[in-house]
């Protein structure tokens, strides 16, 4: 693993998946459309709403899973010091955050006509509202520190100390009374759905999380050059002699990359 | 096609939660885009208006290079 902490190597990696990718996104989100929206079958009880499901059910997954991932390389940062850890979960992050909220959007698309209300503060909804917040301060925790590695070692923590959302909000349907229905996809004896509707759902939810792969090597490459910008920038700084103290040498992360790069 | 558009009666609700994943998704997969350009665009900038005082400070210290690898 500590091969990849270097974020040279790491963005090699990163320029050789991109072009996949992004066309596994490209492919099974369109098959996903074109199955979900035209030969999947109406339900028998929800009608042609049924179809929404093949946009919030994915993306309810992956705002979920892309925080347990911010959480684990939130734990690999505060271990081994591994900078890419960092720059990974500080680049998904705002696809976490717009998954949750495309999946509490939709929900309440889908509530109205279904349920016959747009949002009940029932357990379910309630705790994906907060893993939304959550989202919201985990990106403004890495926005209120200038340095990145001591925001990197605070956003860990924060990631870290809420990621016991992610567990109520996946058995909140059966802890408590909830409007929501419990899972029908993801349990212990399998899928209890008709193939026909399986198929989309499965090609949607391919298709977002390559889609959220491509996003994310995106934002890495971004975080990643504008790192190297601010050594430079501290550098040069430092060689006019206005620097202010030595505090404002580079960390590990910034400095490898600009001594690699 | 009238009926694929209708959806059953709920088009404004099956067609408003597309729309509004697709102009979420969309905007991000610009923002991103653009932003990785940005950088890379400002970074080059840099670069090129600092290689000389680079190797100047390597040659003069060849320590420069690792007290700026060391730290933390």
């Amino acid at each position: 693993m500590h091969r990849f902490a270097n974020p040279t190597r790491f963005l090699k990696l990163a320029a050789a998946v991109l072009p996949f990718s992004a066309a596994i996104a490209i492919l099974c989100i369109g098959a996903g459309l074109v199955m979900g929206l035209v030969f999947s079958p109406a339900d028998y009880q929800q009608g042609d709403t049924v179809r929404i499901m093949y946009v919030h059910v994915p993306a309810a997954s992956l705002a979920m899973g892309i925080y347990v991932g911010i959480a684990i390389s939130g734990a690999i940062s505060l271990i081994w010091r591994h900078a890419v850890a960092d720059l990974i979960a500080k680049a998904s992050a705002p696809v976490g955050a717009v998954f949750a909220a495309i999946c509490l959007v939709t929900g309440a698309i889908w509530g109205e006509p279904t349920w016959g209300t747009w949002w009940v503060w029932d357990a379910r909804l309630t705790s994906m509202l907060i893993l939304f917040f959550i989202y919201i301060g985990y990106m403004a925790m890495w926005a209120a520190y200038d340095d990145p590695s001591r925001a990197g070692r605070a956003t860990s923590i924060l990631a870290l100390a809420t990621v016991v959302i992610i567990p109520v909000i996946k058995f909140s349907v059966e802890w408590w009374n909830t409007l929501h229905q419990p899972a029908s996809i993801f349990k212990a004896d399998g899928p209890s759905i008709d193939p026909a509707m399986l198929w989309p759902l499965a090609l949607m939810f391919v298709g977002q999380l390559a889609l959220y792969i491509t996003i994310m090597i995106f934002r890495v490459r971004a975080e990643v050059d504008f790192r190297r910008i601010r050594a430079i920038q501290m550098a040069m700084a430092f060689d006019h002699g206005n620097a202010g103290s030595a505090d404002n040498v580079p960390d590990a992360a910034t400095a490898g990359a600009t001594g690699q790069g | 096609m009238a009926e694929f558009f209708d959806m059953g009666g709920y088009a404004a609700y099956v067609w408003s939660a597309y729309a509004f994943a697709t102009v979420l998704l969309g905007g991000l997969v610009i923002e991103s885009v653009r932003r990785s350009r940005a950088a890379k665009r400002t970074l080059q900038a840099l670069e090129a208006q600092r290689p000389r005082r680079r190797r100047r400070r390597k040659a003069a210290d060849p320590s420069a290079n690792t007290s700026e690898k060391g730290v933390s």
